[in-house]
């Protein structure tokens, strides 16, 4: 199996959009994962038919039950987290600044804390037209997303561990979401475009990646809309020695299909898509030539 | 007041809208421009100026050997599996660590303290005679954002007029930013990525407290689907940014509409004044 994680650093490269198509395009047999699992997409271009829902257990939270609790604040006093406060004649847990330590259930002299298993989300397991498609719904607003990623992951290598290719939507940013999904893949596709921000963004992700073992390969999207700054990337792919898989040019085909629901490249002939075939086709060759049986 | 510009989705123009709002604040009153967006930074590169840079620590445990008996007790508290306690040593993972300090409080030897450890730095600048900016960046490879933003949001406590560019999503690092803020910015794009991703950090506003309200940005008159969602949950859509290829341009090379063409400053100007009367602060 050749696990590909599609990143950005940057958010809004179109990373969703180019994941979409090269599940369309790339050849042999798949299973998908949506790691973006604080704001996930890719199911609104693959409609994906629910097979089963997991919940998805974060962190233990801390609750105090107020009739046993003395008011002496200890559990304040020792909160790293800003997460307790007084609340009436008790103290109160705020869930989303609770980050499950413990240290309040240690310190209460009179056993008011518990330690709560919470449910922060769902770890779905879904079909499409081009294999199992693994996503995630977190609660808005809640923690341990880099758990969640690694739980979504685990679920796609157990349950679909015979497929030629782990296609992996990725996170923005370069915190543990992203790490989380980059640690243990083959390669990964970074889909940059030509502004400062996303050059600036495309060099702090390969960063985080070179300390991990991937394969690094770069797309860049709308390039016709900054031809000086994707000389810019291309130039920085030359020196890192990072291979240009394909540039996509600015295309209103593109949002059109994703208004439609669809790849662009389901959506007929259209300059965005042309690349993309392309582009799909580079990627196919160097992947095959990492082995693992693709 | 402190305003929060957040989005959901990413790459919606939350950095240009901050960027922009903040120039032209900086005309007539004193602005802190505060990059919470620590993973990956952006603002800096649209206001380039000397910066003094510091690093930003977190505790973390260190073991003290000659009291220590390994007996494993600061490891089975750890709720992060952050230590493992071996026979004649004990193994620290500082990724893991969230640094509550549960491990020096459980000691029955008093064995560990804790000494600072660097996470990334936070940088102070002053682009511009009333603007302020304060940026913060994560090491890379390093997964602790929250302290980062906590502490950059913490040196602009007390300043008059604070804009804080978030991350995108919807976890920790935006709960991190929007906590606290009187009102926040929601940047969003009229397409189906858009809309959901936006109904999802609007849930995070809303169980924050924080009064938020809507910018359409990059509208290319398509935008029913948003507007419908705003009307139904009451929600004002502040501006609007109409898509041009020029605007595109302006951004990407790391320049300010505002700056470029000074007509936009009166949008600017009228969005800063529905954020003072979103967050209740007296005009």
């Amino acid at each position: 199996m050749i696990r590909l994680a599609v990143i950005s650093g940057k958010g809004g490269t179109g990373k969703t959009m180019v994941t979409a198509a090269l599940s369309r395009l790339l050849k042999g047999t798949m299973v998908l994962a949506d790691c973006d699992v604080d704001a996930a997409n890719l199911d609104l271009l693959l409609h994906p038919k629910r097979i089963q829902a997991d919940p998805f257990m974060g962190m233990k939270t801390a609750a105090i039950d107020p009739a046993l609790c003395t008011a002496c604040g200890e559990c304040m006093e020792h909160c790293r987290f800003d997460a307790v406060g007084p609340d009436g004649d008790a103290y109160r847990v705020n869930p989303l600044r609770c980050e499950g330590c413990a240290v309040c259930m240690y310190v209460c002299p009179v056993s008011a804390v518990a330690m709560q298993p919470r449910q922060t989300g769902e770890i779905l397991y879904s079909e499409t037209d081009r294999g199992h498609l693994v996503h995630a719904r977190l609660v808005p607003g809640a923690g341990n997303s880099g758990l969640l990623v690694h739980e979504v992951k685990k679920t796609a290598q157990e349950r679909d561990g015979k497929s030629d290719l782990f296609l992996i939507d990725g996170p923005p940013g370069t915190g543990c979401p992203l790490i989380s999904t980059i640690s243990g893949v083959d390669a990964v596709l970074a889909v940059t475009e030509p502004s400062v921000s996303g050059l600036h963004d495309l060099r702090r992700v390969v960063t985080v990646c070179r300390q991990f073992r991937p394969r690094i390969f770069v797309a860049v999207n709308r390039y016709d809309l900054g031809p000086s700054l994707t000389r810019d990337i291309m130039e920085y792919c030359r020196e890192e020695k990072i291979p240009l898989a394909g540039t996509i040019p600015f295309d209103p085909a593109v949002i059109d299909a994703i208004r439609a629901g669809i790849p662009v490249t389901d959506a007929g002939p259209s300059p965005a898509a042309q690349a993309i075939q392309i582009l799909a086709a580079n990627l196919y060759l160097e992947l095959k030539h990492l082995g693992n049986g693709l | 007041m402190k305003l929060a510009v957040a989005s959901g989705k990413g790459g919606t123009g939350k950095s240009m809208v901050a960027a922009n709002l903040a120039y032209t604040l900086s005309q007539t009153e004193q602005v802190t421009l505060v990059d919470c967006d620590v993973e990956e930074p952006n603002l800096h590169l649209f206001f380039p100026a000397p910066a003094t840079k510091n690093d930003v620590t977190m505790p973390v445990p260190v073991v003290d050997e000659e009291p220590c008996d390994h007996c494993g007790k600061c490891g089975e508290f750890c709720q992060y599996g952050a230590i493992t306690v071996l026979r004649d040593r004990v193994l620290f993972f500082s990724e893991l660590c969230h640094s509550c300090g549960g491990c020096t409080l459980v000691c029955p030897k008093r064995a560990i303290h804790e000494e600072p450890q660097r996470i990334g730095t936070l940088s102070i600048s002053a682009p511009l005679p009333g603007l302020k900016l304060i940026s913060g960046l994560l090491d890379t490879g390093s997964p602790h954002a929250v302290p980062i933003i906590e502490a950059v949001k913490e040196r602009a406590e007390g300043d008059p007029l604070v804009i804080c560019d978030s991350a995108p999503g919807t976890s920790c690092p935006v709960v991190a930013t929007l906590d606290g803020c009187d009102a926040c910015i929601l940047v969003t794009e009229s397409t189906p990525f858009g809309l959901h991703d936006l109904q999802l950090a609007v849930d995070v506003a809303a169980r924050l407290g924080v009064p938020a309200g809507i910018v359409i940005n990059r509208s290319d008159g398509k935008d029913d689907a948003t507007i419908r969602f705003c009307i139904d949950h009451d929600l004002e859509i502040l501006t609007t940014i109409p898509f041009s290829r020029e605007i595109a341009a302006i951004q990407s090379r790391g320049d300010l509409l505002c700056r470029i063409r000074p007509e936009w400053q009166k949008d600017f100007s009228a969005l800063a004044a529905k954020c003072r009367s979103l967050a209740g602060v007296e005009q």
